[in-house]
């Protein structure tokens, strides 16, 4: 109820009311009414009415298709800057306190703890997966330090059977629904157990069982297929609802203006996630945009629209909770804009240290954690210790040392997988040169790394 | 009848122009409207009209298209057939394919009151506002929005209004929906989607209202294309897009709109992705081409007899990718001689990887240099359209040139 009275009062800002209210009284006054032989007799009722009235209510309107408002005499541009940006929506302090009682969603301790779980399981693979990258063991990697807690947050708040179209930096999600290890860990060594058959890059994630869109590099593309998929999910009424995560930068893609327009024109049941972590590569947030971030652009569209603290993980629970509950029973679009900090680097081509300093990031990496305050409200309810946290730290280590160990182990999928999936059905085109590649194997494949390469036990089609 | 007639109709009847808004192949929704109509018929508006008729009689012999429709014909063993074009028969297929897969929607830019070119007239009254419905104007939403309907069980057919405002869209149809299944390893697809364009020049459609892009896309792998000749073909082609595994693009050559016209069966059918049509057989060249220029090429074989005294094997490719390799090169080896003829212009156009393919597979066969009559590799003109075309002229010469060798 919080969150919609606050974007009731963000919205009364741009109404400002002097702005809406000076000049109409008096031009309705002025407006003198020819009326073609077409109008129709309500609007001659109408008009008439209004004309005789001077009730702000009541007032003679402007009646363009395009939009809904009042008149005004006074020269006056709306200003960007009109109020103090949309208030970031918090549970919990940096030391896991809870603030207002009735914003704690009362968790059990089992989910609560499972979500930390994931969170710093998520932390400990993506440090094993960085340093393998490092020693040149992966080809690459993108950790997801500082934002765990909108992964989980939000995950966590969803029916398992909502599907998610993410971009690349919300392992998390997996991470929550049940992505093993090994599945990680096959996909970036592309070996033969990767469900992508080892075609796309390392953390290009993706799992039909789990509802989780495969993951594709082009940013912001993912936007209009959820909104297409949410109308495909409106019309079959299974009550499912498709969550959509992309970055701030992303959202300067025209796919995001798309999708945006689409999902509430076409009444989409969608949540579009925003992790706003201030930078896209080495772009700061102050040459991406100069609006209120990405929230502030949800009424403009029509959207529903909220900014959270992503490094609370209950405020994305309630956030994307009750997001879904209105995607779902009103068919409405909801934009959440989570506020984080990309703690890591872009990725393990990036230095980020060469755009910003050292300083800025060990503030977000010590004081404001998603991880480390979850612990602390786990702490408060004494559901957690260090013993606990000392076990925990061991045991995931542990496991995400072993599946490393296995994927790394793996033989490359058959090399004839180039081939396939590319239709549903291998064309003739494809069949041949197909045998083509065999062919010259079977004459050159000393040149090639065939040991590494499984050969497939049913042929390939 | 014609009433509103001003000044400038009448320049524009001198300088006749006019001629091609009244034509038949002209069309509505690239905003030529018809002249003005009223009630009212003044003395002076009846002696222009007859004036318009006559300036339209001569032109529309002289000028006229750049080809002369050749209807298909369905043996009767097809059933029933109603007498449709081009645009009725791509709204038959699609209210077929609406009316048999309850999943099935039809979306685009304003595609709910029966669209520009009417191809999807009655369909949002007969099948609900849910199922055909516009979408904001926006190309690249319109594909994304289209592949993720597909990939969430949808059966999709998305409507770009030209084929020249494809491109917004390129990137969600080549690095998205032609890419879809393989990079998840078959986990998802969006094979349920098909893309319908109208395509190809027109008359007076310039360089935005003319392209034919089929090459872009043929360049992709993932993604099927198919051009249709006329209405029996497009219902069946449609058809069988909107129901293939694979993303689909549908190109529709718009001046068939309204000037194909035949019998098309009424009954539900399919006609084969990736086959090539022999239409006319021959011994001494073969012509290829797709969409409204097969209908030149059967001229041009017409004229080659006549003046060439040499017989002409008449291709329509119908399918731009998988492009039929085997019917091509069986062609090309009995005729040894090959000329391809298509609107968009020659570099890198299709006829470049089909002719790169048959030079490899019937070297032994050709016994003159493969001929490539295209478009030039300018913009599609608006004024210099007739000198732009690949007509049945710059055709014949080809040929002429092939059997001169």
């Amino acid at each position: 109820m919080r969150q919609a009275t606050t974007i009731k009062t963000i919205l009364r800002c741009f109404s400002n009311t002097s702005y809406l209210n000076s000049g109409c009284v008096q031009s309705c006054h002025r407006v003198s009414f020819s009326i073609p032989a077409s109008v129709s007799n309500a609007q001659l009722i109408r008009n008439r009415y209004f004309s005789s009235d001077t009730s702000t209510e009541r007032e003679d309107r402007p009646e363009f298709p395009g939009a809904k408002s009042g008149w005004t005499d006074r020269l006056e541009f709306v200003k960007s800057d009109l109020y103090d940006g949309i208030p970031v929506y918090r549970v919990m302090d940096r030391e896991g306190k809870v603030l207002q009682e009735d914003q704690d969603p009362k968790l059990p301790e089992e989910m609560v703890v499972q979500m930390y779980r994931s969170m710093t399981l998520l932390n400990t693979m993506d440090r094993i997966l960085y340093e393998s990258q490092r020693q040149g063991r992966i080809s690459f990697y993108m950790t997801n330090y500082g934002e765990e807690g909108t992964h989980v947050g939000s995950a966590a708040a969803l029916n398992p059977d909502d599907m998610v179209f993410g971009q690349y930096r919300e392992s998390g999600v997996l991470m929550w629904r049940g992505f093993t290890l090994d599945n990680f860990m096959n996909q970036c060594y592309g070996n033969e157990l990767d469900l992508g058959k080892g075609r796309q890059m390392p953390v290009h994630y993706g799992s039909k069982d789990l509802g989780f869109v495969t993951i594709s590099s082009p940013l912001g593309t993912q936007m209009p297929q959820a909104v297409g998929a949410a109308y495909a999910f409106k019309r079959a009424q299974k009550g499912q609802c498709v969550i959509c995560y992309f970055g701030e930068g992303a959202a300067s893609e025209g796919d995001a203006h798309a999708a945006f327009n689409f999902s509430a024109t076409l009444e989409c049941p969608i949540i579009f996630f925003c992790r706003n972590n201030g930078y896209a590569i080495s772009t700061p947030t102050s040459e991406q945009y100069r609006g209120d971030g990405i929230a502030g652009r949800g009424p403009a569209y029509g959207l529903l629209s909220i900014r959270v603290d992503g490094n609370d993980t209950l405020a994305v629970y309630n956030a994307t909770k009750r997001a879904r509950e209105m995607a779902v029973k009103e068919n409405r679009p909801v934009l959440i804009e989570a506020m984080t900090y990309r703690i890591g680097h872009h990725s393990t081509s990036d230095d980020s240290s060469a755009y910003r300093s050292v300083d800025e990031v060990r503030f977000w990496d010590s004081t404001d954690h998603p991880i480390s305050r979850l612990r602390n409200y786990m702490v408060r309810q004494d559901w957690w210790n260090d013993d606990k946290e000392k076990e925990w730290k061991k045991k995931s280590k542990v496991a995400v040392m072993e599946a490393f160990a296995r994927a790394e182990k793996k033989l490359k999928p058959d090399w004839r997988l180039m081939f396939s999936d590319v239709y549903e059905k291998m064309t003739p085109d494809l069949k041949e040169q197909l045998q083509g590649m065999e062919e010259h194997l079977k004459k050159y494949g000393d040149h090639y790394p065939l040991k590494n390469y499984a050969k497939s036990n049913t042929p390939i089609e | 009848m014609w009433s509103n007639v001003t000044p400038r109709c009448v320049q524009c009847i001198k300088n006749k122009s006019v001629v091609r808004q009244l034509h038949k192949t002209s069309l509505k929704g690239l905003c030529f409207n018809p002249l003005p109509v009223s009630n009212r018929t003044p003395t002076a508006v009846g002696s222009l009209q007859k004036r318009i008729s006559s300036v339209l009689q001569q032109w529309t012999r002289s000028y006229s298209a750049h080809f002369t429709y050749v209807p298909d014909t369905v043996p009767s063993s097809e059933g029933e057939t109603v007498r449709m074009n081009l645009f009725q028969a791509v709204n038959n297929a699609m209210d077929i394919a609406l009316a048999s897969d309850p999943t099935a929607i039809i979306f685009g830019e304003d595609v709910a009151f029966g669209g520009v070119f009417r191809c999807t007239l009655n369909l949002q009254d007969k099948h609900g506002k849910d199922r055909v419905f516009n979408t904001p104007l926006c190309e690249q939403g319109i594909a994304g929005f289209g592949i993720g309907a597909a990939v969430a069980g949808a059966t999709v057919i998305a409507e770009m209004q030209f084929a020249d405002y494809i491109f917004p869209a390129f990137d969600q149809i080549v690095n998205e929906a032609a890419k879809f299944r393989y990079r998840c390893g078959n986990q998802f697809d969006c094979g349920k989607l098909t893309f319908r364009a109208p395509c190809g020049a027109v008359g007076h459609g310039a360089l935005y209202h003319s392209q034919s892009p089929e090459a872009y896309f043929a360049h992709t792998p993932g993604l099927k294309i198919v051009m249709p000749r006329g209405a029996v073909k497009a219902k069946g082609l449609l058809l069988s897009c909107i129901r293939s595994n694979d993303p689909c693009i549908f190109f529709e050559p718009k001046i068939l709109y309204r000037s194909a016209v035949e019998q098309v069966p009424t009954r539900d059918y399919e006609l084969p992705i990736g086959k090539a049509d022999i239409l006319l057989e021959g011994e001494n060249v073969t012509l290829l081409g797709w969409g409204t220029q097969v209908h030149v090429l059967r001229e041009v074989a017409q004229l080659a007899q006549d003046r060439l005294n040499v017989t002409c094997e008449v291709i329509d490719l119908v399918t731009i990718q998988p492009w039929d390799r085997e019917t091509i090169f069986n062609s090309v080896t009995k005729t040894g001689r090959l000329v391809i003829a298509h609107e968009a212009p020659l570099n890198c156009g299709l006829g470049a990887e089909i002719a790169a393919s048959v030079q490899k597979e019937c070297f032994l066969n050709l016994e003159a240099p493969i001929q490539r009559v295209t478009g030039h590799d300018t913009p599609f003109p608006h004024v210099f359209e007739p000198f732009y075309i690949p007509d049945k002229w710059r055709c014949l010469e080809a040929v002429r040139v092939a059997v001169e060798f």
